[in-house]
């Protein structure tokens, strides 16, 4: 089954399961002054529910024809092998990690590893640069987020702010 | 109209307001040119910061200026090293490529800067004359209607995805609106779809559905193919110099200026198909046009396949501005991130806004061309000293553009979890991408849930029911045009496979 088609039956698991707590278990809890309401918090996502479904089973069974695609040199699904899919794949672990940290280690400390080792996974060496670069970009954000734009971004690690 | 117009040059015309103008211009032109981060994820980036400002009309003004200096520096990077940054300035490259090889780059970007000069100040009067007229007739709209409109303007989106993409295209809508949907809204006071996870109360971010949906499945696209990711690491930009166009080669654009910013501007009113439709168009109708000589002349570095893409989509930028700013309507996924910005401060675009707050829309409208103005006299002679961006190596380009996606996740709300809920949805898109959805069928939906839930509740409570669809004939009427744009396009690409068939059969 082509990609298209598991993502549209994905896609319907989860609108089935959007539907039945529509349909089934989500007026339950209703105020009975509501009730007599034309409208309930349950009657959008109902219609909602109906037309993804019917949306999802037309893909998931074929019913538009698409035209033969032209290889316009981009990537596609069945090549994704050829392509660099570890680098990609450490890359999104790093962005999680940059999530995680970025309490715990501060803002610095975490953009400044972040910036360091994402050059690093794409394979620069050149560790003085890299260091440099990742050191200014790191200060001078949080200098313009926090001075300029005064938004407070936690700048040191939460020990040393005694969090 | 004068007194709103006055106003308006008022406001944009403050130290304050003229410097948004050129700030934005100059950080759109210097990141739309870097592959990977387009006006929308640019925009996106910029929300938090235009939010922080607080004067709706002076961030709505650094918003727009943003946006015309990223299809700028979009074009200078296809012009400069054939790698557009916006899919809007891929025809520019057939033509502006080829004559920077000749080492006509300077003459290419001006030919590119004027055109996109007259196609957006021919799209501002434009913008000021249909949509003053545009909001009067909407003023007379119930919630009935506009839920209508919306569920019209929805299903073009979907009409315009192109063939074989329209079921996908409702279903991203849908999948849109049903995200919508998700949280603590403001009409019931009760929490809906949040499956007890806190974070979910408030429902999904708009600004990390906007990165998540563009800047980073862009990002793992750039990572995963280095071919992609072109600056011009090893390849010289060339010396931009003699920035001048002759008399003559002015005299030869010019018509092509004025048809393309008319075309331009009225396939940009259209909700889905906007500025890379137009630009295409335009190309292809130029060449189709032009004489033998000039017809070979295209795609090998012809100044009127350059003007033509470069005043449509401007035009078509500014047309899109028409159903957002009268009828509140996004037609692109740019307009769509407009409109979450305005909502987020406190702007509900529609008709009520030319009578509410006339400083905002014709503050906009006067910004657009400033923001035009400034493009052509401030930013083309900058041009060689921006486009060094260019040579930043893809191995330190790479984490800075997904260190701003994050960032621009994580600034407006100051919550880490959003980050995660970010690479989850970008790793989703991504996968939607390899698989030809559409993405922004979803956001506009998601932008707009609220808006058609409301106004469909509105409605329901009005009439007691569903009644509002055959009591009223122009929201029947519009409900009509949705089923009929959604349809047709199926109908005729059936007739048209199955004569294909026929003819098969017959031979």
């Amino acid at each position: 089954m082509a990609l298209d088609r598991w993502i549209a039956f994905i896609i319907l698991l989860i609108c089935i399961t959007y539907a039945y707590t529509a349909f089934f278990t989500m007026d339950g809890l209703l105020p009975p002054i509501m009730q007599r309401s034309p409208i309930w918090p349950s009657s959008f996502p109902k219609v909602l529910s109906i037309g993804a479904i019917l949306m999802s089973l037309a893909i998931l069974l074929g019913v538009e024809k698409a035209p033969e695609k032209e290889d316009t040199g981009d990537i596609t699904f069945a090549r994704l092998r050829e392509y660099k899919l570890g680098q990609a794949i450490i890359l999104l672990s790093l962005m999680v990690a940059y999530a995680l940290l970025l309490r715990p280690i501060g803002f610095l400390a975490a953009t400044f590893l972040f910036l360091f080792l994402g050059s690093f996974i794409l394979g620069e060496r050149r560790f003085v640069i890299m260091g440099t670069v990742s050191a200014i970009a790191a200060g001078t954000v949080w200098w313009l987020v926090d001075s300029v734009l005064g938004i407070f971004l936690s700048p040191l690690p939460l020990f040393m702010i005694g969090g | 109209m004068i007194e709103g117009l006055i106003a308006g040059l008022v406001t944009a015309f403050t130290f304050t307001n003229i410097l948004m103008v050129i700030g934005g211009c100059l950080i759109g032109t210097f990141i739309g040119m870097l592959p990977g981060l387009g006006p929308m994820s640019i925009i996106a980036i910029m929300i938090p910061i235009a939010i922080t400002i607080g004067d709706p009309a002076t961030a709505l003004i650094l918003l727009s200026g943003v946006y015309y200096g990223a299809v700028f520096g979009g074009s200078t990077s296809s012009i400069l090293i054939n790698a557009p940054g916006v899919a809007s300035t891929v025809a520019t490259s057939f033509d502006g490529y080829p004559l920077a090889r000749k080492g006509q780059a300077g003459k290419a970007l001006t030919v590119a800067a004027v055109s996109s000069f007259a196609g957006g100040t021919i799209g501002a009067i434009l913008l000021a004359i249909f949509a003053p007229a545009l909001a009067s007739v909407a003023l007379l709209f119930h919630s009935s209607e506009y839920f209508a409109l919306m569920v019209v303007g929805l299903s073009a989106i979907a009409a315009f995805a192109g063939t074989g993409q329209i079921t996908k295209a409702l279903l991203m809508t849908l999948l849109g609106l049903m995200m919508a949907t998700v949280g603590e809204g403001v009409l019931f006071n009760m929490p809906r779809f949040t499956m007890g996870v806190m974070d979910l109360q408030t429902g999904f971010g708009f600004i990390t559905l906007a990165m998540a949906l563009f800047a980073l499945p862009e990002a793992i696209y750039l990572v995963l193919d280095p071919n992609r990711s072109k600056t011009a690491d090893g390849e010289s930009t060339g010396e931009i110099k003699d920035l001048r166009i002759t008399r003559e080669e002015g005299r030869k654009i010019a018509p092509v200026i004025g048809r393309q910013s008319l075309q331009g501007f009225f396939i940009g009113v259209l909700p889905g198909a906007g500025a890379t439709i137009a630009s295409f168009l335009g190309y292809a109708v130029e060449r189709n046009i032009a004489s033998k000589e000039e017809q070979d002349e295209f795609g090998k570095g012809s100044i009127k396949g350059i003007a033509a893409p470069e005043s449509a989509n401007n035009a078509a930028c500014t047309g899109s501005f028409v159903p957002l700013l009268t009828l509140g309507i996004p037609g692109s996924g740019t307009t769509a991130i407009l409109l979450g910005a305005l909502i987020a401060l406190n702007v509900s675009p529609g008709p009520r806004l030319m009578v509410d707050e006339p400083q905002i829309f014709w503050a906009v409208i006067i910004s657009m061309y400033l923001g035009n103005l400034v493009l052509l006299i401030l930013n083309l002679p900058l041009i060689p000293y921006i486009a060094k961006v260019l040579s930043v190596p893809r191995n330190y380009l790479i984490p800075f553009i997904l260190f701003f996606t994050l960032m621009g996740a994580y600034i407006g709300q100051n919550n880490a979890t959003e980050l995660l809920i970010l690479v989850g949805f970008g790793v989703v898109a991504t996968a939607f991408r390899f698989a030809d959805y559409p993405l922004a069928p979803l956001l506009i939906g998601f932008i707009l849930g609220p808006l058609l839930e409301n106004n469909f509740s509105r409605a329901m409570q009005l009439y007691d029911g569903m009644a509002f669809i055959w009591e009223r004939p122009m929201t029947l009427g519009l409900l009509g045009l949705a089923v009929v744009l959604v349809v047709l396009p199926s109908y005729r690409q059936r007739r048209a496979r199955l004569r294909a068939e026929g003819v098969a059969d017959g031979d």
